[in-house]
């Protein structure tokens, strides 16, 4: 193992990955210090270079039609860790940045520090955490070590936490705890899985395991530990008892942070894993339980969503569902290679399920908290006067809901589309009725809230409080982020695939 | 059987025994403390692939303790958090039950500036 | 000689985990973990793990069991309530199974690892030199994978504003812990004045030594950390306010520091977290110090808890 440089392995632009993962964590701790009504003002310089960032990235990306690789500290792997964004990672980063634009301009009236008052504790915790959501989801985008991604997942989790019991009240703070709990002993399960990969391989860099990863007991021990601690941290059912209460309590922007962009952390880790590191060693069978889960979360999360009573909880169950449909592109990716096609079609489409579910879930948890902010309470049967108070926010509510019921020509559809496809061209039908039967129940609900909150309201009832345009454009922004997403059929597919290897596909080797 | 099989062995059963502590103790600090033992059995199992490692001169290989050395700070971050939790959760509500009884009444969540 | 210790080893480890599971009282159950927790760095010794003995005992043992002593003091009126909750029998048979089936498969893994074990030691030994310092742990930790550090640090960071965040409305700004009350005759208040002095030399030791030989930063952080905790818990001095500049300095100030030096590298030697030739040592060195006071004050006040109280209050 020759010293330090040669740095062959980076490409031009690498550093660029690095700083996407530091500067958010540069404006913690900028914010921090300086404190008070400076956080905010911190925290939107950093996401204004940020988005700057990004799009070098992007860009770079684009150019080079290769992915984005940096050896940090010049040391390669094995003895290294390495960075490395491919066409996945470039997309879901691009996700995370739009998502945190959308939040950031939404919490400005709502996180605000008030005149007089030198620094206020939900507000300084708020934009602080939103950094570190930010910073932790890059590192997860473009970490090409398996450790390293596991510190990314506990920042993740430190993240997270705290946003859910941000207003203090007992009952969120005990959905904080139960959350915290269950991130943890999936981050623990993870960390054995990775330890025995190493005691298994002799390294930690994602690129190396998958040369040496072979079909053993000890890499299925690997992979199962480390995919039933994911699925905790991402609440696929059945271990997903700890999301409603927690995303449901949280204030409305910290729920749209949770909903949209924390969980996709642990499932784009899924996808990492066992598209590139496993692909040898996850069975056919295996995928098919995973899918199996997905569509139970689908059935279970829109069932329950419909009886709730509070439209937070609602949207919250609604997550459950969603997170299911992001699970069944296991079972059609792995049978995709099975028959020898190519599996692009399956990745791109869970791809797309989860760019508009995260825009169109943000939308939708704004929008509660605006519903909320108007009428005093966020009752599902009584929310007549919604609709004419806010007219912005409910045609947004309802166009996230087309985006997540799958009506042309929003992301949802082209992404449920794509899976149908790869469904129909493995004749795998059970998906089929899974996904047709999951938009059935979730149009109920979605009209049910939208013609209820049409009903006009009662003589002389007024708006309990006027929101500001602000907050209202920036949900529309976010659901039409996600309506229009279903435009992308007019790109090139390979967005997704720039940067991975033909040889890697699912399924027995 | 040498030391690091029984050491191995060993740490498969705290890991065994934390995990159902974590599911079916009722108290959250009896479930943190759980999670420590389940934490110290992986950890146990790391620091045997280390010593299996051992080679060029040195005791064990030195990856995986560094890695060990990571991920006990982070370990007791985690425990530091969730005790604030659960104090602070007795504090604002008298109890420290996790069951969905104990919440109380699901009022309209407070919005805006908290 | 070394089977029958470590035979009673794993008897008294599994002993000790057992009895913090069964044990009725929550406080007992904490006195059964500090132990176990002891015991464990009898078991990294016999793993010759010695940096994660060290650390073990004082991060693991040490600093979690004071947290959770003290957790389970406060929580006394909660014991009656809680195990009146305990889940039926199906629940704890179905976890029962599942626990046992990990258990086992982890158990199968351990005797399926492969032999000759796969190791990156040979690949550390050649490369430690351009790094300049002798421990090839503090080697990994600070040349290696050097952003596996930076990242824990900026976790530990991140877990303290979390826990801050849990600080009701009213008292934010304020200080953490009970009021000071300061016993002078008491044995506690004797200590407090006795040892801190050697404990901050001790604690630099470490820092200073881990370079070539077992310690570091994280090790000597924590022994700093306990002696200012002890001066807190003695009373004779308060923990400070959370809204003081310096506090907060003095906790991002060692994250920085490594950020800088990184980017430096980036600048000179040609990749983030790399080292110009021949500055190796003399910058892990400033890193490592520019960390210690950051991790022992973030450790302390992890352990202090969120704010409660205002200066001014009664």
């Amino acid at each position: 193992m020759p010293p330090s440089v040669p740095v062959d392995l980076t490409t031009p632009g690498g550093l660029l990955l690095v700083l996407a993962v530091l500067l958010p964590f540069v404006g913690l701790m900028l914010g921090f210090v300086l404190g008070g009504r400076r956080a905010q003002q911190v925290a939107w310089v950093t996401i204004g270079l940020g988005a700057v960032l990004v799009a070098a990235i992007a860009h770079r990306l684009w150019v080079s039609a290769d992915a984005l690789v940096y050896l940090l500290g010049g040391w390669a792997p094995p003895l290294g860790v390495m960075l490395r964004a491919d066409g996945l990672s470039v997309c879901m980063m691009v996700l995370v940045m739009v998502v945190v634009i959308g939040i950031g301009i939404y919490a400005n009236a709502d996180f605000r520090t008030p005149d007089g008052v030198r620094e206020k504790r939900a507000a300084l915790t708020f934009w602080l955490l939103l950094l570190a959501v930010w910073g932790s989801l890059n590192l997860v985008f473009v970490s090409g070590d398996v450790f390293t991604l596991y510190v990314a997942l506990e920042l993740l989790t430190f993240a997270g936490v705290p946003l859910v019991s941000l207003d203090g009240r007992g009952e969120t703070l005990q959905a904080a705890l139960r959350y915290l709990l269950y991130a943890l002993a999936g981050s623990m399960l993870y960390l054995l899985g990775v330890f025995l990969l190493y005691g298994a391989y002799g390294t930690l860099d994602i690129a190396l395991l998958a040369q040496r990863v072979g079909a053993e007991p000890v890499a299925w021990g690997a992979a199962a530990l480390m995919t039933a601690g994911l699925l905790a941290k991402t609440a696929l059912f059945p271990l997903h008892l700890w999301l409603p209460p927690a995303h449901a309590g949280a204030p409305a922007a910290a729920s749209a942070l949770l909903s949209a962009l924390v969980i996709k952390g642990a499932w784009f880790l899924v996808v990492r894993l066992w598209v590139d590191v496993f692909p040898g060693v996850v069975t056919l069978p295996s995928a098919q339980l995973l899918g199996a889960l997905g569509a139970s979360a689908i059935l279970v999360g829109n069932v329950v969503a419909l009886r709730q009573a509070r439209l937070k909880l609602l949207v919250a169950y609604s997550t459950v569902a969603q997170i299911g449909y992001l699970f069944l592109m296991f079972p059609l990716v792995a049978g995709l290679d099975a028959a020898q096609l190519d599996s692009a079609i399956a990745v791109t489409g869970g791809l797309l399920q989860a760019i508009s579910h995260a825009t169109a879930k943000a939308a939708m948890f704004m929008a509660a908290g605006l519903v909320y902010a108007t009428l005093g309470h966020d009752r599902t049967a009584d929310l007549r006067g919604a609709g004419r108070a806010l007219p912005m926010t409910m045609a947004a509510f309802a166009l996230a809901g087309a985006s997540l019921i799958g009506l042309p020509p929003s992301g949802g559809f082209l992404a449920k589309w794509l899976l149908l496809s790869a469904a129909i061209a493995t004749a795998q039908w059970w998906w089929v009725a899974v996904m047709l039967v999951g938009g059935l129940l979730t149009s109920a609900y979605v009209f049910m809230v939208v013609v209820r909150a049409m009903a006009p309201a009662p003589l002389g009832w007024e708006p309990k409080v006027r929101v500001p345009r602000s907050q209202q454009g920036a949900v529309l922004a976010l659901a039409l982020c996600s309506f229009l997403l279903g435009l992308a059929a007019l790109l090139p597919f390979d967005v997704a695939q720039i940067g991975r290897s033909g040889a890697l596909s699912m399924g027995a080797r | 059987m040498n030391t690091p099989t029984l050491l191995g062995l060993c740490a498969a059963v705290l890991v065994g025994l934390g995990l159902y502590g974590l599911i079916v103790s009722p108290h959250p600090l009896r479930k943190i403390m759980a999670f420590n033992v389940m934490g110290n059995g992986i950890f146990l199992v790391c620091a045997v692939i280390a010593r299996r490692g051992a080679g060029a001169g040195m005791g064990g290989d030195p990856v995986p303790q560094a890695l060990l050395i990571t991920a006990l700070v982070v370990a007791f971050a985690a425990s530091a958090l969730a005790v604030a939790l659960v104090l602070r959760l007795f504090e604002e509500t008298g109890s420290t039950s996790l069951s969905a009884q104990a919440a109380g009444p699901q009022p309209a969540a407070a919005e805006g500036e908290v | 000689m070394t089977e029958a210790l470590t035979l009673a080893l794993v008897g008294l480890l599994m002993a000790l985990a057992v009895w913090t599971l069964v044990a009725r009282d929550t406080f007992a159950a904490v006195s059964g973990f500090v132990p176990y927790g002891l015991l464990l760095t009898l078991a990294w010794l016999q793993l010759r793990a010695v940096d994660v003995a060290m650390t073990e005992a004082a991060i693991g043992a040490g600093l979690t069991g004071v947290l959770l002593i003290a957790a389970a003091a406060r929580l006394r009126p909660t014991e009656a309530p809680a195990w009146a909750e305990r889940p039926g029998l199906p629940t704890r048979v179905l976890a029962a199974i599942v626990s046992a089936a990990v258990a086992a498969g982890i158990g199968a893994c351990v005797l399926l690892l492969p032999d000759p074990a796969p190791t990156l030691a040979p690949a550390v030994a050649q490369n430690i030199a351009s790094t300049g310092v002798g421990n090839p742990i503090t080697a990994v930790l600070m040349s290696f994978r050097a952003m596996d550090t930076l990242l824990e640090a900026v976790v530990l960071l991140l877990g303290l504003i979390g826990v801050w965040s849990l600080a009701p409305d009213r008292a934010w700004g304020g200080r953490p812990g009970p009021a000071p009350t300061e016993d002078p005759n008491s044995i506690l208040g004797y200590l407090a004045r006795v040892l801190p002095p050697i404990g901050i030399v001790v604690g630099v030791y470490i820092l200073w030594v881990g370079a070539d030989l077992p310690g570091g930063k994280f090790q000597g952080a924590t022994v700093l950390a306990a002696m200012w905790l002890l001066v807190m818990m003695a009373g004779i001095s308060d923990a400070p306010a959370v809204d003081r500049t310096w506090v907060r300095l003095a906790l991002a100030g060692g994250p920085a520091v490594f950020i800088a030096i990184g980017l430096l590298g980036a600048g000179v030697a040609g990749a983030f977290l790399g080292y110009p030739e021949g500055l190796a040592k003399p910058l892990i060195v400033v890193v490592e110090a520019a960390l210690l006071p950051s991790l022992a004050v973030t450790l302390a006040l992890l352990l202090t808890g969120p704010p409660r109280r205002k200066d001014g209050d009664t």
